[in-house]
């Protein structure tokens, strides 16, 4: 075991630091990145061309495609170096590390060449529109229906918690096709425009306040045939390529937040003295260091399987199942902590500019967005410990005939 | 970047499970658990002396192979998960570390040979109250290189032939050795929660003692000592929930239901998903331990009370959890889950408590914050 970089590794990481150095842009006047501020937009996007210029966007994809033709330990020790910088928002990274990986492995040739290198530069935007009203964690429930009419479809429906839908040029969209058999059977995929006439962007006003997500309603919808990515009714195995491709959840996170919490807790009196001595509070920060330490060094074995040149081990999968709730743990027990100043959330007037009071109005996306606790809890006692699918009574009954509830 | 074991090391990891799957299955194990005389395995201890474990991290001029901590750690997961009834932490993970971290090239001479070669069981003795061990509670002393006090529990104290006794001299805390088998020393054994590791009641009544180690750095080289102790202790209990996870793994594949297995009900999925998670939160704890061991001694504090919290936690969870998705098979005595729920609290114990652990982590990231 060694947290040093082999010689390759250290030259690479050397190389990227030098060129971040040189390259990587100065954020504006303190302002948090914003997607809606078409300044911030446009400093993405020049990140993402600079970045792509010199082969460090897309890094493991062919160079043919726009990508750097690197390995996946390159593209790791990358994020590394790039997380110490300053770098505008990332808008694009549902478009690269799903839609478009969709694009190169089912899409055809044409689609191919017009769509993914203005991607990888950051040229053009990608949402993903797969969860509906009717089917959150089960995607394969999606109503939106596809109707075939000469050489185009028609489409109709709704789409939900669609991110960045209200700045993205195009969609990848999962759609009925075919309502008489069984509901995996009858999906099939396009890509649309979403400033194309039929498209409407609402967007969900969270309860933390905030707008990421969007509903996405399609009216009478009109799109080519030559719009569809993979064979009609292969729409659900397409999506799988789509969840696959999910960018592996390397960087970011670590132990940062118990430091928080201590410099809290430093500054706060409890009935029975500091609270940074309170024995109850110190039992909590432990069990939250070793999570975070835990879920640090446990991004470092999946790492270390890749500079291996190995398929990383499932143990990656446990991530977001721990942090969300720590981080939901974590704010509930500073707010406490906080007392009666708990119930402030003025940045200006609250503890800690309002840390807690935001992440706990935050918490509760993280442990549903991506996965809910109990989605992602399935997919481990099914894919890692390899116990049974649960007992599903939509398998094989047409579509059409799904009780739907509500 | 490289995080996990070596191709050496996952080889004789390997080895160390098939060797085990051989001379320790269940059946050993049970051997010791129904015979209130046995203290422990003296076969298995013989044939894993064999294989040099004992000596893994000796040097060779010792009589050792010379190996690095990590290796040790490779080992100490395959005698965690096959619940290896012999006293090898408190001879390796407590005694031999002692003697190498303090001992004089003379003790070293003296002691490091016969633990390598398997022909001398150690204890460490410290506490001597309920709670965790404190510089106030220890009431032992030495006067003229003879030991008097009373020492309870010590893991392995009926079986040992050389004790490490934290002790007071002059007022000072120090290391002691202690020849278990010279005049002055009197041995009880105790009943213990599990009966597979036994301890004893140790009593010196002007035993000859030798200090290890500075005179008044006697907590310190404990502290020292079970730091080193938790991460492969860490390992053990790795071994031990991972084996527990696959035992609920199997039960709750092959018993049926309401017409289907138990595993196909999201209850059952979801309690042994989250038993993996703490393993996998665990494991990854223990692999930085197992780095600091050998490459990170600044970092030691904070990574052994990491590994040991994290452990500690999991295999208490796999442990338990285990049992009740085995039903009411798991609360039988012929169903093994009882042995694995034993052993996580005789781990989790032996080198402290969780609770005094979470103290001294805290206690140590306030330092680092601060400097």
């Amino acid at each position: 075991m060694d947290f040093n970089d082999t010689p390759e590794e250290a030259e690479y990481r050397a190389k990227a630091r030098a060129w971040l150095d040189a390259n990587a842009p100065k954020r504006s006047a303190g302002a948090a990145s914003d997607m809606e501020d078409p300044v911030s937009m446009d400093a993405s996007r020049a990140w993402q061309r600079k970045k792509a210029d010199a082969g460090y966007a897309c890094i493991t994809w062919p160079k043919e495609w726009g990508g750097g033709g690197g390995a996946s330990w390159q593209s790791v020790i990358f994020g590394q170096e790039e997380s110490a910088f300053d770098t505008p928002g990332n808008p694009f990274q549902i478009g690269l590390g799903m839609c478009v990986p969709t694009v190169m492995t089912v899409g055809n040739q044409a689609d191919k060449e017009r769509f993914v290198r203005p991607a990888v530069r950051g040229e053009e935007i990608w949402c993903q529109l797969f969860s509906e009203p009717t089917g959150g964690s089960d995607v394969a429930a999606a109503r939106t229906r596809a109707v075939k009419d000469g050489d185009d479809w028609v489409i109709n429906g709704q789409k939900v918690w669609t991110s960045g839908a209200h700045y993205s040029d195009f969609g990848l969209l999962l759609a009925r096709t075919d309502p008489d058999v069984p509901k995996h059977k009858g999906l099939t995929m396009f890509w649309i425009d979403m400033k194309a006439p039929g498209v409407e962007v609402r967007p969900i006003h969270q309860m933390s306040g905030a707008s990421n997500f969007n509903e996405v309603y399609f009216t009478d919808l009109r799109i080519k045939d030559s719009q569809r990515v993979g064979a009609v009714g292969e729409g659900w195995r397409t999506s799988l390529v789509t969840l696959m491709n999910e960018r592996l959840a390397i960087g970011g996170g670590g132990g940062a937040g118990y430091r928080t919490i201590l410099k809290l807790a430093r500054d706060i009196s409890t009935l029975a003295g500091p609270a940074a001595k309170d024995a109850g509070l110190r039992e909590k920060i432990a069990d939250w260091f070793v999570q975070a330490e835990g879920l640090k060094y446990t991004r470092y074995r999946t790492l270390t399987a890749l500079s291996r040149g190995q398929t990383p081990g499932p143990e990656n999968s446990i991530g977001k199942v721990v942090s969300a709730t720590l981080m939901q743990d974590m704010a509930n027990t500073a707010l406490e902590l906080e007392d009666q100043f708990g119930i402030i959330s003025d940045p200006a007037k609250a503890p800690l500019a309002g840390a807690f009071q935001s992440a706990l109005m935050n918490a509760p996306g993280m442990r549903i967005a991506g996965g809910t606790d109990e989605i992602l809890r399935n997919i481990i006692a099914e894919r890692v410990l390899g116990l049974p699918q649960d007992v599903r009574l939509d398998k094989d009954v047409p579509f059409k005939d799904i009780p739907s509830g509500r | 970047m490289d995080f996990d074991f070596s191709d050496d090391q996952k080889f004789l990891k390997s080895e160390a499970r098939k060797f085990l799957d051989a001379r320790c299955p269940v059946s050993v194990v049970r051997g010791v658990l129904d015979d209130p005389a046995r203290a422990y395995d003296e076969t298995l201890w013989k044939a894993v002396a064999g294989q040099g474990w004992m000596g893994a991290a000796i040097p060779e001029e010792h009589g050792g192979l010379g190996l690095g901590g990590i290796e040790l750690c490779a080992i100490a997961e395959e005698l965690g998960r096959a619940l290896a009834p012999i006293p090898f932490a408190s001879t390796v993970y407590f005694v031999a570390e002692a003697l190498m971290l303090a001992g004089t090239p003379a003790q070293k001479e003296a002691w490091l040979p016969r633990i390598a070669a398997g022909e001398l069981i150690g204890c460490f003795a410290t506490v001597e109250r309920p709670g965790p061990l404190t510089e106030g509670q220890i009431q032992a002393r030495v006067e003229g290189g003879k030991l008097t006090g009373v020492k309870l529990p010590v893991a392995d104290g009926d079986v040992a032939g050389l004790a490490v006794v934290l002790a007071r001299e002059s007022g000072r805390l120090g290391l002691y050795l202690v020849d278990l088998s010279a005049e002055g020393s009197t041995r009880e054994t105790l009943e213990t929660l599990d009966p597979t590791r036994s301890a004893a009641r140790l009593t010196f009544a002007g035993a000859p003692a030798e200090r290890l180690g500075e005179a008044g750095e006697g907590m310190a080289l404990a502290e020292q000592v079970l730091n080193r102790a938790a991460v492969l202790l860490a390992f053990e209990q790795v071994g031990g929930a991972d084996r527990a996870l696959e035992m609920a793994k199997d039960y709750a594949l092959n018993r049926y239901a309401f017409g289907r297995p138990i595993g196909s009900y999201q209850a059952i999925k979801h309690k042994l998903a989250d038993i993996y998670i703490k393993n996998e939160l665990a494991r990854s704890n223990a692999y930085y331990g197992a780095w600091a061991l050998d490459a990170g001694p600044g970092e030691l504090p904070v990574a052994a009370a990491a590994a040991r919290v994290c452990a500690t936690d999991a295999f208490w969870f796999a442990a338990k959890e285990s049992l009740q998705t085995h039903g009411g098979m798991g609360f039988t005595w012929d169903v093994d889950c009882h042995l694995y729920y034993r052993r996580a609290q005789q781990l989790g114990l032996v080198a402290g408590g969780a609770k005094a652990w979470k103290e001294r982590l805290v206690s140590q990231l306030e330092r680092r914050n601060v400097a």
